[in-house]
């Protein structure tokens, strides 16, 4: 009983059991598990050094028999899988492929209720179920995938055809497992990964033509027409040398188009840019996709892979002594999992995770409990840059982002959830800093110069692809900062068209798109954090933001925040930067290492909170909202002008949820609205002061225009009307000798300008017009 | 794979073999006794020897799974041996690839290049210390004849074969003459492309020679990073069955075998060249340079610590004569000088989150056109500091050149860019050259690259699919006529004492002073300078921000914190220059002293965009 004894694989020997409906369905092969026609099972009994497994037990002859080389037991195996199917439950799963089942009951069952419907049959199972239900199935299937996804193939279909008996598919199911362990970095692979079963997470960026692989050689004897057929086994097909029927030597010749086949794909994938440690290069990885595996990818998507491990000796020359020592290394893939494929319809939370330890979520929340971590986290923000505590305060909610609403049921659509912020001040103020480092904080961050950047560049333009010729969208600075923060620099120097997308973006979070016949709307659900440089080099103080800038207030109104980055100017303040500055160039870097949070851990935070954290309005929160509103138009209607309007509580809410994500709460509650209230008066006090009267005036960023000027102007078109009126029947007027008029009788100094706009005013009221140098009167 | 868990009986010796060769190599002046590949030709070093290489790391491979142990079966007496695969690029006869003693191991490989723009003198130098004895070693070199023949069968015709030796370095004879480097650099590439038809070497700037060579690193690889500058000691392995391996695989690739398919032609070609254009090495120690001057011990730091010392009290003096050398130069003009000096010390020596620490990019406005100056300038500077690189920005060298490393993924590698460079090479920018014309996308591109080195020492790598960020440490100096179009950290506009017709005739008066002992003076200067450390005493500080505070009163817009900053950096380059490791209240006061000459002479070259940044 020492010689190993000889099996077929377990779905071929399917093949063989009288159950008619599992026959009658053709097994399909499964070039993604190899050859495992030679698993030979042997007796734990006989050879009791490879007897590490539990699985020895001595009643049963059959259950003491395990796959050679494993301490796998077909029997158990299937036993246990086959309960898993009819048992597992998982009433908590959030998993999109499981979106329409009825979670309470056995979820296996009704997906395979659904095969039998689609008929489709691949049934994908998530090895996290199989390790929550059976720690010890689970260590077996990723040990020994290329066994065990076998016995498990042909338990389902026993399973399938017992329920399912008349049930018709094109070939027997396979199982496709996905979600190994946990997913793996491509780095992190070494040799004890070998012939196990991994996830690893990458960008697909090559992928071959389609190339025809051998299962089945056909060979025919050219002295007796007797034919064979031999099955591939490791990439090898043994040539039978002496032909069964007529024992002639070395007669049988392959027959090409008899011979079976089947479709591979070389896809080549490198490790994700996240993955990646600094200063290094990213890895490759080659990948073999198999029948309907092929083409399911494209160049540039990002996918999750489960797959067996391989490594391939380079294969020895008869007519060489030595060979190369090196294997060749690549994945046979089971499973493909797009990360990305929703990103164009909907929100892609889950598949960002980011997975965290368990440690690190304890310091994060640890972190979070903190009573200063507002405080704490604004401050490790861009360290480097000297005090402006709002506007890193600014800058960190804006990370954070508000909690996504969606309101498409009742027509208004998606609600923003992004803060965007307007940085603008006198040049020398770290502004580029600033944007650099958010630009290297978050993961998915752009970084754009206005100067360097058209229309096509932020959005999207139409290229032919070299290599297919096919016109492709090639997406911009917005489109792949969707759900990130773009950056744009020297935002005044951008063109006005291009400037002009921004408006779509900025409030409805899309991008149309209409040339070379490719219509359509991509998602850019971005931060926009820009900068801006004032007209005349140096800020203003006597003009009003929009007058310093010269910024279309369409737009200005679309910023939550807008800062001014000013040189204050005073004594104490240049000595605090002083000392700020001069200590960066002497502390050592263990120095600076204490005194702020890391980086990491910075981003780790923000993506934490981002992904785990949806806080909602209490009621309290709530009212403390509606008072701050109210509030804030009563301001303004004392002295005849509005100071809020609807934008701005939105952008209210969207700060008081960035807050109480800083803080990990669920609930958005009265400090959190007060600190946005109070953020926002800083915002609205540096930005929307006139800077003729000194009051906080809304209106100079929703109309560009401060509502004492236009007040002014419209006292002056009144005196120039009465003056008109005075004058008795005149149909006509010169223009210069009216402004002298003017100027003799009002007693403020009269500029030109500011006559101009009066005549205008008067020209809206019909009252007359304007050509050229004269003035006529309408009747 | 239970195999691979298992204790391998020899366990223990390997790491005390490196260990042998850490120590042995850290002796005094041993490490001069190992033959290089800079400046041996490949045909005279023995095969599996003991060597060095003086490179550049340019890309990084996949990881390798190896043989680490086999069993090879003898044929004729079917004896079993255990055999090592480690520092080998070929497994021995008969290897047993189902015994069960085989352990799988993890290695990774490298490209790597000659340290990009390296100084004639440094090569010259590195070449004069050695002691390795570089005679051809007669028992091999028939072999290697042979092998070669071979290669050149499958290209096209035989009397080819005399190509063979452009494969090593050029000898150190033929690096003599720097005044004629610059045409040496030019002509080179007609001569390199003849030989180098077949693989393209990957070097990061045009016309470059010397050895490429494949690093297989078998311990904590992730310590290296890209464009790392080390000295390696490694295994020389040139076995011809590389080759023959892979042209096999060329001539009778069927799709049958899965090992066939997972290459393109591309990839092939550069993943596993010939060996006799790319040589393997199989590192056993690693020596990361903080500095390519062979003019400074390169040994341990203690014995630096010591050494710096020792020079710090001579610097004032050579200082002086550097000064007065660098005025001459610069046609009189002192305080360009001094600029100079600082710039050449500069250093990012610290990266506060995104913000580089120490850098100096000097923008020398104000050149004279005639007499090509800038080139003569530029080769000046060749003669002092290890490496170097003359970009003249043309508008066709900036619409074609490739400054951006790129990946290529048909040939899965990164394709290097001129901007690939090694920490503290200095980075000649002549925008003299600038003609009129229009950047086309590339230009753009390239010229954005370059604003980013300056502004932020690092930029964006193509890996097509996305960019990736990538620190750099490049001193840039920009010679223009007027303003730069790029931004810089300082400008300085050259006022020439010199009168135009006159700059020929005095530049050609330069070239005969140098003298070689001199110049080791300001070469070995110029290191020194950049590996002190700095620090700012309590009082310092405390009179820093006094003095800030009181500029300010005065008058706001006279200083702002950018000006503090360039004021900081001037200030620490200043001490470093003359030796001293901590700011003085004198050095800070001589450091506000010439930036207040420097910007006084600024208002008076109102330039038409007087906003300085």
């Amino acid at each position: 009983m020492s010689s190993p004894l000889m099996y077929g694989t377990p779905s071929s020997r399917v093949e063989g059991t009288p159950r008619s409906a599992v026959r009658g369905t053709p097994a399909r092969q499964r070039p993604d598990l190899g050859s495992v026609r030679k698993a030979p099972e042997v007796d734990l009994q006989s050879e009791p050094p490879s007897a590490d497994g539990p699985a020895a037990s001595e009643t049963n002859a059959g259950q003491r028999l395990v796959i050679w080389g494993t301490d796998v037991n077909v029997g158990t195996c299937k036993e246990k899988f086959q309960r898993f199917l009819q048992r597992f439950i998982d009433p908590t799963s959030s998993e999109d492929e499981n979106a329409g089942l009825d979670l309470n009951e056995p979820l296996y069952m009704q997906k395979l209720e659904e095969i039998s419907v689609v008929g489709d049959p691949v049934l994908n199972v998530s090895c996290l179920h199989v390790q929550s239900f059976d720690a010890e199935l689970y260590r077996q299937l990723i040990c020994y995938p290329q066994e065990v996804i076998p016995t498990f193939d042909m338990a389902v279909n026993e399973l399938f055809f017992e329920r399912f008996p008349d049930s018709i598919l094109e070939y027997q199911i396979q199982v496709r497992p996905y979600n190994a362990l946990k997913t793996r970095n491509m780095r992190s692979l070494n040799p004890e990964d070998i012939d196990q079963l991994i996830t690893i997470s990458g960008m697909v960026i090559r992928t071959s033509q389609l190339i025809p692989e051998m299962q089945e050689a056909f060979f025919q004897c050219q002295v007796c027409a007797f034919t064979t057929r031999v099955e591939v086994d490791r990439g090898r097909i043994a040539e039978p040398a002496v032909c069964r029927h007529c024992n002639t030597t070395h007669s049988l010749a392959l027959v090409h188009n008899r011979s079976v086949f089947s479709d591979k794909q070389m896809i080549k994938i490198q490790e994700s840019p996240e993955d990646m440690p600094a200063g290094q290069t990213p890895h490759t990885t080659i990948v073999y996709g198999h029948n309907d595996l092929v083409d399911k990818v494209q160049p540039g998507d990002r996918i999750n892979i489960t797959g067996v491990y391989r490594a391939v000796p380079m294969r020895a020359n008869p007519r060489q002594s030595s060979v190369k020592s090196v294997y060749k290394t690549h994945i046979d893939a089971i499973h493909f999992r797009k990360t990305d494929e929703k990103r164009l319809h909907g929100l892609d939370e889950d598949s960002e995770q980011k997975l965290f330890t368990e440690d690190r979520v304890q310091t994060l929340k640890e972190l979070a409990g903190k009573p200063d971590v507002y405080e704490r986290l604004s401050s490790a923000l861009a360290p480097s840059i000297y005090e402006h505590e709002d506007i890193k305060k600014g800058i960190l909610l804006q990370l954070f982002g508000g909690s996504r609403k969606d309101f498409s049921a009742t027509g208004r659509g998606n609600f923003r959830a992004d803060v965007n912020i307007l940085l603008c001040g006198d040049p020398g103020t770290s502004k580029s800093q600033l944007l650099q480092y958010v630009f290297n904080l978050v993961p998915r961050g752009q970084y754009t110069s206005g100067k360097g950047s058209s229309a096509v560049g932020l959005t999207a333009y139409v290229t032919k692809d070299p290599e297919t010729r096919q016109l492709v969208l090639q997406t911009g600075a917005l489109v792949l900062s969707d759900n990130g923060i773009c950056c744009i620099d020297e935002f005044d120097k951008m063109s006005d068209s291009t400037r002009s997308v921004l408006h779509e973006v900025m409030e409805q979070q899309t991008l149309s798109i209409a040339k070379a016949g490719i219509i359509c709307q991509l998602n850019a659900r971005t931060s926009v954090l820009a900068a801006a440089n004032p007209i005349e080099s140096q800020w203003n103080p006597k003009k009003t933001t929009i007058e310093n800038i010269q910024l279309p207030h369409t737009l200005l109104s679309r910023f939550d925040l807008i800062f001014l980055m000013l040189d204050p100017q005073d004594e104490a303040y240049d000595r605090r930067l002083a000392h700020h500055l001069v200590s960066l160039y002497y502390q050592s870097e263990e120095q600076i290492e204490e005194e702020f949070l890391d980086m990491a851990v910075l981003r780790d935070y923000i993506a934490y909170a981002r992904t785990y954290i949806n806080p909602r309005l209490s009621e309290e929160a709530s009212q403390t909202l509606i008072e701050a509103y109210v509030d804030m138009r009563k301001i303004g209607s004392g002295r005849g002008m509005v100071s809020a309007y609807p934008r701005q509580l939105e952008s209210l809410i969207r700060l008081a949820e960035a807050h109480a994500k800083v803080r990990f709460s669920e609930k958005v509650e009265n400090i959190d609205v007060e600190e946005a209230r109070r953020l926002h008066r800083e915002a609205l006090k540096q930005s929307a002061t006139d800077p003729r009267t000194g009051f906080v005036d809304i209106s100079i960023l929703t109309t560009g225009m401060s509502a004492t000027a236009r007040k002014r102007r419209e006292d002056i078109a009144q005196v120039l009307k009465k003056l008109i009126q005075s004058k008795g029947k005149t149909p006509a007027m010169k223009y210069q000798q009216l402004l002298d008029d003017l100027r003799g009788q009002s007693e403020t100094a009269i500029t030109k300008e500011l006559f101009d706009e009066a005549l205008r005013a008067l020209a809206d009221e019909d009252y007359l017009t304007v050509t050229g140098k004269t003035v006529r009167l309408l009747a | 794979m239970k195999a691979a868990s298992q204790n391998n009986p020899n366990s223990g010796w390997e790491a005390k073999a490196v260990e042998f060769f850490k120590d042995h190599l850290n002796e005094k002046d041993a490490h001069t006794w190992v033959p290089s590949l800079n400046d041996v030709p490949l045909h005279y070093l023995k095969p599996n020897s003991l060597v060095k290489f003086r490179c550049l790391i340019q890309d990084m491979f996949d990881p390798e799974f190896y043989m680490g142990v086999y069993e090879a079966v003898n044929p004729s007496t079917r004896d079993k041996v255990l055999r090592c695969g480690k520092y080998k690029d070929v497994t021995e006869c008969g290897v047993d690839f189902n015994s069960k003693n085989t352990v799988t191991a993890e290695r990774q490989t490298f490209y790597c290049v000659p340290i990009p723009g390296e100084s004639p003198w440094v090569k010259e130098c590195y070449a004069g210390l050695s002691q390795a004895r570089d005679v051809p070693s007669t028992s091999y070199a028939p072999a290697r004849q042979k092998r070669s023949y071979e290669e050149d069968d499958d290209m096209d015709t035989q009397p080819q074969k005399q190509r063979e030796p452009h494969a090593g370095p050029q000898t150190a004879s033929e690096h003599h003459g720097n005044g004629d480097c610059k045409r040496q650099e030019t002509e080179a590439p007609s001569s390199q492309v003849a030989s180098a038809s077949r693989v393209d070497l990957n070097f990061p700037l045009p016309g470059e020679k010397g050895p490429s060579c494949l690093l297989k690193v078998y311990e904590d690889w992730d310590g290296f990073k890209l464009n790392d500058a080390v000295e390696v000691f490694g295994i020389l392995s040139v076995s011809p069955a590389l080759s023959a391996l892979a042209d096999e695989k060329d001539a009778s690739s069927s799709l049958l075998d899965p090992a066939d398919s997972m290459e393109t032609a591309e990839e092939q070609r550069v993943h596993s060249p010939p060996a006799s254009l790319v040589p393997r090495l199989h590192m056993l120690y690693a020596k990361p340079l903080p500095h390519n001057n062979p003019l400074l011990p390169a040994a341990a730091c203690e014995q630096n610590s010591a050494y710096l010392s020792s020079t710090r009290s001579e610097m004032a003096t050579v200082r002086t004569e550097l000064l007065a050398y660098f005025t001459h130069i610069l046609l009189g003009d002192a305080l360009a000088a001094e600029y100079l000096i600082l710039h050449l010390i500069s250093n990012v020596y610290h990266r506060h989150d995104v913000l580089p620490l120490g850098k100096f990019t000097l923008n020398l406005s104000g050149c004279p056109t005639e007499a090509s100056y800038t080139e003569r300038f530029y080769q000046i500077i060749q003669q002092l500091v290890p490496s170097s690189y003359y970009l003249g920005m043309t508008l066709q060298n900036m619409n074609q050149m490739r400054l951006v490393p790129k990946k290529d993924y048909v040939a899965n590698r990164l394709v290097s860019g001129a901007l690939q460079l090694a920490r503290n090479t200095s980075l000649f920018l002549d925008e003299s050259r600038l003609e009129q014309g229009q950047l086309d996308t590339t230009g753009v591109r390239n010229v954005t690259a370059l604003g980013n080195v300056i502004s932020w020492q690092k930029f964006d790598y193509d890996f097509n699919y996305h960019q990736m960020g990538i620190p750099c440490n490049i001193n840039v100096l920009i010679a223009s006529e007027g303003r730069s179009l790029l931004p810089s950290d300082c400008r300085i506009h050259l006022q020439s004492q010199v009168a135009p017709s006159d700059v020929e005739e005095y530049l050609r008066s330069i070239h005969t002073q140098s003298q070689a002992s001199q110049l080791n003076k300001f070469r070995v200067y110029l290191s020194v300078a950049r590996l002190l450390d700095y620090s700012i005493s309590d009082e310092v500080t405390k009179s820093v921000e006094d003095d800030f505070v009181e500029m300010r009163k005065d008058d706001p817009q006279s200083i702002s914190a950018e000006d503090l900053h360039r004021m900081l950096v001037v200030a620490r380059l200043l001490s470093l220059s003359l030796g001293q490791t901590s700011l003085s209240r004198d050095g800070w006061l001589r450091a506000k002293h010439i930036e207040a000459l420097r910007r006084s002479r600024m208002e008076q070259h109102k330039c038409v965009n007087g906003n300085e940044q």
